[in-house]
């Protein structure tokens, strides 16, 4: 009766085993169905997609549209590609995120370990700033930007990124401190640590996990950007996706499909690619984290 | 003038003081212990020592330099934290050498002096591994080591063995004694377990509600309590507390009190001071240690003072090397400490003796001993 019993429950566990997988594989072939249209139809010749069938296989491989898109197509003036204007991108993201990061951690030690009068009101300021809609600093920001003389510059641009990114980085690292012990600062102070001494060698090597985040955060937000991006920068210094609505908007000549396509990969990629790699720290950080003694 | 001078000390957050004009003198090479019990305020003194935590007002002295505002890494001192507090990011080495790199000192010296700690301790084995792979007792070492690197002028310990399992923390306590005995530093050491204190110190500070309660010898602790808070802290079981009526009759002083059945115990107090003999008439606490009261056979042979009397037994308590009677006295739940065979059984009738040189009298309204 018992065995009988079991023997059923396992039965049934299986029939709902394979009812999950069979849903899952559904979900996951739905949500990479537009990776898949994007990356077949980067790799086709424009006549294939005018000609009808976006889902099908290119019967003509071909790299062309990717080439054309890193370095001939068609952006602003002069026919340089995105390739311009991923290094504007990358020139403001890597000094962005690596300020609003280091800011951010110096931030979380203060408001922790060295606690003052009103540290909780700053904080919960701090974190006001994570709910201010872009659009209401834009005028405000302009101005700024002018008086300092950065209108127009990827400067400027990395500015109002790590100023924006503050909050949410002082929100990372303040939580993440709270939890790291107070006597381990008590015992580099003793030990003649300065405060600076105590950030580098002590706070920061023990960060790993909440540095990922942030970067991984902060990368994704300020490559993504197109409002900043198209409110201040010129044409020097416009950002990725300044280039990638202009290559895809511009109103003369053919729409070059395929072109637009591999162009659109092409500013995803960075961020694609943090995720990948950093990703697996962040998870291992984690893991490190939950072994300890 | 002492090695180590708390003058007049006190320490307010906002309004609230959290102690009040502690005044303690250690001399070189003392074993100093602050026991209480927790908010006391015997870790806020330690880290006004250390400087971890300003002075609200009085003086802390090294060597007759005032310490007030001086940053704690230029005191000369060092400190072993309750969690160890090691740098996770670093190997047990750079952990031990990171103070001295600090004070600049010489990378030849600073890996001569980390191996001779290494040595001491007997974790040269340990030296290139990090924190998380080590066990409780390797990671006490390792903090040991750390604060003995530097050579300090005096040395803080905060409640360093209660994250250690039972076995492991008598261990430890030994070592720590032995280091002591080794080294001869000042040690000013912070626990709330009385053992520990009564163990390792030289002298004791018992400290309750931010007072220090009595400033002593551990013989002197737990002989002469100053008051009831110190009598009960200290011990354990703690000591027996039984309401008597003192009288003075001519020389002889007693103090009257009732056993089980209700009838009189007439006990002689050998020695009694002017004090007491004043509360003639008057009920006081009488305080007696558990193994100041036994059975007849087991009471001290030394003593040439010691008062019998029948009462029933309570309960049973054998602990292996002693049993535990309980009974009453005075309306007061008594323990007495017997040997381990004794025959009394809960319910029957015995003798019990008191060593009355150890009794010591306390005003029941005040709680300050009574001489």
């Amino acid at each position: 009766m018992a065995a009988s019993q079991q023997e059923s429950a396992i039965r049934t566990s299986n029939t709902a085993r394979v009812l999950i997988y069979l849903l899952l594989l559904l979900f996951a072939f739905f949500y990479l169905l537009p990776l898949f249209v994007m990356g077949v139809n980067s790799v086709k010749p424009l006549s294939e997609i005018t000609g009808g069938n976006m889902m099908a296989l290119p019967e003509v491989w071909t790299l062309e549209p990717w080439r054309k898109a890193w370095s001939e197509a068609q952006v602003g003036v002069q026919a340089t590609g995105l390739k311009p204007y991923f290094w504007n991108s990358i020139k403001m993201v890597v000094p962005a995120v690596f300020i609003s990061t280091i800011l951010g951690a110096l931030n979380g030690y203060v408001l922790t370990k060295w606690r003052f009068r009103g540290d909780t009101i700053l904080f919960g300021l701090m974190l006001f700033a994570c709910f201010i809609p872009f659009q209401i600093v834009l005028i405000p920001m302009a101005r700024v930007l002018g008086i300092f003389g950065l209108a127009g510059t990827t400067w400027g641009l990395v500015l109002v990124h790590v100023v924006y990114g503050i909050g949410f980085t002082t929100l990372y690292f303040r939580n993440y401190y709270a939890a790291f012990p107070t006597e381990l600062v008590r015992a580099a102070q003793i030990d003649g640590a300065g405060f600076f001494q105590i950030f580098w060698r002590i706070m920061l090597p023990s960060s790993g996990p909440i540095i990922v985040v942030s970067v991984i955060w902060q990368f994704t937000n300020i490559w993504n950007d197109f409002l900043f991006g198209a409110s201040f920068a010129d044409f020097s210094s416009q950002p990725m996706t300044v280039a990638l609505n202009n290559l895809v908007q511009s109103s003369t000549g053919v729409k070059e499909y395929n072109v637009h396509f591999a162009g659109a990969i092409l500013a995803a990629l960075p961020t694609l690619l943090v995720y990948i790699v950093a990703g697996r720290f962040f998870v291992r950080g984690l893991m490190a984290g939950s072994v300890k003694g | 003038m002492g090695f180590l001078d708390i003058d007049s000390a006190s320490k307010t957050y906002g309004s609230v003081e959290v102690l009040h004009n502690v005044n303690i003198s250690v001399g070189e090479g003392e074993f100093l212990v602050l026991v209480g019990p927790s908010g006391c305020g015997k870790s806020t003194l330690l880290n006004m020592i250390a400087g971890l935590e300003d002075i609200t007002s009085g003086e802390i002295r090294l060597k007759g330099n005032l310490m007030n505002g001086v940053h704690p890494s230029r005191r000369n001192i060092a400190m072993v934290f309750q969690s160890y507090a090691l740098y996770p990011n670093m190997t047990v080495a750079q952990n031990i050498t990171f103070g001295l790199e600090m004070h600049k000192v010489p990378k030849a010296e600073r890996v001569s002096a980390m191996q001779e700690v290494a040595e001491l301790l007997q974790i040269g084995g340990l030296l290139n591994r990090k924190p998380a792979q080590l066990s409780g007792g390797q990671r006490q070492r390792v903090a040991m080591g750390r604060a003995l690197v530097r050579n300090p002028e005096v040395f803080l310990f905060d409640e360093p063995l209660s994250n250690l399992d039972a076995k492991l923390r008598v261990d430890m306590r030994t070592e720590i004694k032995k280091l002591h005995q080794n080294l001869g530093t000042t040690i000013v050491y912070v626990t709330h377990d009385q053992i520990e204190a009564m163990t390792l110190s030289t002298r004791i500070a018992v400290m309750n509600e931010g007072h220090v309660q009595q400033l002593g010898t551990p013989k002197e602790i737990y002989d002469t309590p100053a008051n009831l808070f110190v009598a009960t802290f200290m011990g354990s079981p703690s000591m027996n507390l039984v309401p008597v009526t003192i009288n003075a009759n001519g020389e002889a002083v007693y103090a009257e009190t009732s056993n089980s059945f209700g009838e009189t115990v007439r006990l002689a107090v050998p020695e009694a001071g002017s004090d007491l003999r004043s509360m003639s008439g008057k009920t006081v606490t009488l305080g007696i240690r558990p193994e100041a009261l036994t059975d007849k056979d087991g009471a001290d042979h030394r003593s040439t003072h010691v008062e019998h009397c029948a009462s029933a037994v309570g309960v049973t308590e054998p602990a292996g090397s002693d049993t535990f009677v309980t009974t009453s006295f005075g309306e007061a739940e008594c323990v007495a400490r017997m040997r381990a065979d004794t025959d009394a059984s809960s319910g029957a009738v015995i003798e019990f003796a008191f060593n009355m040189e150890k009794a010591v009298f306390f005003d029941p309204k005040s709680g300050i001993r009574i001489d």
